[in-house]
């Protein structure tokens, strides 16, 4: 009963200090904005990392596996020659396809664009492949114009690349160094890595960049998932060839880690630090929320109201405060970011990769939960002073 | 008349500020009987206001003792006081101290939230409250909604709510004109009577200190008596 008497003190207190907020409002909404800010934020930020990660996440498929030099940790600085290439596309275990063994062997050189939205130049992949390229990546689907004609400088260029990049329009010419090409298809995958790349004709760009007949990778689609021991133990027992092999997925998975890192902990001290200012407004929200109160309290106080129940319910103010804040921050988020196309550097391959932020779920909760944390420590202070306020002064006031 | 409500003894009350020690309540005693309604007058900052805190236990005395009925409520804790208050007595403010967002009988209603009450029977309470003040129609009626006399009869249905045997007015009608004063007065003449309330109040009015049974002074920390009418 002691504590039924206790819980509805609570109750009473919390309603009052509620209904007490419209008299306030002014404070009230800076404070819920502080941390309405700081959640979009933090929600913002890590969704750059989760985007990234499902792009690189959609790219690989278990089925499919790369093929490196040993000791190179990306295709940039892998080399693989074409006697080596033919040896990898003889191993068991790969699938076999309209276009043959379905082994491709790509190189892979980056060229300067503009960004649309900066103007500013960055590394985009310009990637030459063989015929068997289009089904080893079974998405892959040219969406406008058609597929460039072997022999010629022409190039086809990734959904995600022709959104981000200035230039890449279907039918435009280009300029590197010294080759012009023409633009004659735009391809989509699946939104996946693909998406943010060129691609041309193997021996033409081998050509163009005076690389011989010299690989960098060769992909290799499987008979299936579990071909891939079978496959990699051939080519790793090989005494002729000294390359690495992975899965596709583990080998963009890996990629996406250096940068998804990156956000985290960008995104993490960010927030870290904005949380700090959002904590203090709520301070001192809470602090003239409780001055405004003083005689109030007292009031309540000398009518025999206990300390706890006016900390309590001055918390649950805050936490109030906190979790409007929040949904508040994570719909901004939501709206403002989620789908948002972009494009940044790969560090693992240090070219562009397109993608679009992830507002997940989990985000918006990891959102809440630090919205909660920030009214909790904006409220912990004030709360105690409320309690702590001699009656006999407190009564005073006016 | 029968034995003693209220029972002071060698109350001392010092305020330090800064270096200066301010000895507002030297050694006092002061017994009230059940069904008396006190006066108590005195110089402005002569310590008034601090003895009836005294009395009703939101505050402590540096030495003496104060007793209100059986219970010697220096020595309780702070918990244990702030629950006697809830019982004992009921405080009557001279601004009202109602709480703006609550109507009047929310108002009347709280200090039955410390008691194990149902609801509807707290509700019940209030209402018979409201209507020993006249208040009955304004029930749902917040504080800026009412007259500053009809504020003060909120304040003192939230003081008998309880039904305690203590009344403690700090100046009910200091902030009242005149009629409306008077009324406050009448009622708590009314409640000092028909209800035998013990009644100390608070007042530099020698007009309202009329009304009550006996009138004391304060002065220098210090009581002398005084028969009233
Ligand atoms: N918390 C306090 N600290 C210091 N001095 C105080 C405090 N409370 C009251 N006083 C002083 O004590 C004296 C008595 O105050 P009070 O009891 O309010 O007088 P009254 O009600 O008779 O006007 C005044 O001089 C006042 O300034
Ligand atoms: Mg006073």
């Amino acid at each position: 009963m002691r504590f039924l008497n206790w819980i509805r003190q609570i109750i009473a207190v919390t309603g009052m200090n509620l209904r007490n907020i419209p008299s306030r409002p002014g404070s009230s909404i800076v404070a819920m904005l502080g941390i309405a800010g700081v959640v979009a934020v933090l929600v913002a930020i890590l969704s750059i990392g989760a985007g990234f990660e499902k792009t690189l996440a959609g790219t690989g498929s278990p089925d499919t596996a790369v093929v490196i030099r040993a000791g190179s940790s990306s295709e940039l600085s892998s080399g693989i020659g074409s006697d080596d290439a033919r040896i990898v596309s003889q191993a068991p275990g790969i699938a076999t396809g309209e276009t043959g063994v379905l082994a491709s062997a790509e190189l892979y050189v980056v060229v300067d664009v503009p960004k649309r939205s900066s103007g500013t130049d960055a590394n985009v992949p310009l990637r030459g492949v063989q015929d068997t390229a289009f089904e080893v990546r079974r998405n892959l689907r040219i969406v406008e114009g058609r597929r460039f004609e072997s022999g010629l400088r022409e190039i086809i260029v990734g959904r995600g690349a022709a959104r981000e990049f200035a230039g890449l329009d279907l039918g435009a010419e280009i300029t590197w160094g010294s080759n012009q090409w023409t633009i004659v298809g735009i391809f989509e995958d699946n939104g996946s890595l693909a998406e943010s790349e060129i691609w041309t004709d193997a021996p033409v760009l081998q050509d163009a960049y005076n690389r011989g007949s010299s690989f960098q990778t060769v992909r290799v689609r499987l008979e299936s998932a579990d071909a891939f021991s079978t496959f990699k133990d051939a080519l790793t027992a090989d005494s002729r060839l000294d390359v690495s092999v992975e899965r596709e997925n583990d080998f963009y998975a890996a990629q996406s880690g250096v940068l998804t890192n990156i956000v985290n902990v960008l995104g993490g001290s960010i927030t870290f630090l904005m949380g700090l200012g959002a904590i203090f407004a709520a301070i001192l929200t809470m602090y003239a929320a409780v001055s405004a109160r003083t005689r109030e309290i007292a009031t309540l106080r000398a009518l025999g109201f206990g300390g706890s129940p006016i900390v309590i319910s001055v918390l649950i103010e805050a936490l109030v405060l906190g979790i409007l804040g929040g949904l508040a921050g994570g719909l901004v988020a939501y709206f403002g970011f989620n789908g948002f196309q972009t494009s940044t550097l790969n560090w693992a391959s240090f070219s562009q990769v397109s993608f679009a932020f992830a507002v997940t779920l989990p985000l918006l909760v990891t959102g809440l939960v630090y919205a909660v944390l920030m009214g909790l420590f904006g409220g912990l202070l004030p709360s105690w002073k409320a309690a702590r306020l001699p009656i006999t002064t407190a009564l005073r006031e006016l | 008349m029968s034995e003693s409500l209220v029972q002071v003894r060698g109350l001392t009350k010092i305020y330090k500020r800064g270096s200066e020690r301010l000895t507002v309540l030297d050694n006092l005693d002061l017994d009230v009987a059940r069904g008396d309604f006190v006066a108590l007058m005195g110089p402005s900052g002569s310590g008034k206001t601090t003895l009836l805190n005294l009395i009703g236990g939101i505050d402590r005395p540096d030495s003496g003792s104060v007793q209100v009925g059986d219970r010697s409520i220096d020595q309780l804790s702070d918990r244990a006081l702030a629950h006697w208050r809830s019982a004992h007595v009921g405080f009557v403010f001279q601004m009202f101290n109602l709480l703006p967002v609550l109507s009047a009988e929310r108002n009347v209603e709280l200090p039955l939230l410390l008691t194990g009450m149902s609801g509807s029977e707290r509700r019940r309470r209030a209402r018979t409250a409201l209507s020993l003040v006249g208040l009955e129609d304004r029930a749902s009626h917040k504080p800026a909604q009412l007259s500053g006399g009809q504020e003060q009869r909120v304040g003192i249905a939230r003081a008998i709510v309880t039904d305690p045997e203590l009344l403690l007015c700090d100046e009910p009608t200091g902030d009242l004109d005149r009629k409306s004063g008077d009324e406050i007065l009448e009622l708590l003449v009314a409640l000092n009577e028909s209800q035998g309330k013990t009644i100390i109040m608070v007042t530099h009015d020698p007009h309202a200190a009329e009304r009550a049974k006996r009138t004391v002074h304060l002065d220098k920390g210090r009581l002398s008596m005084e028969a009233a009418a």
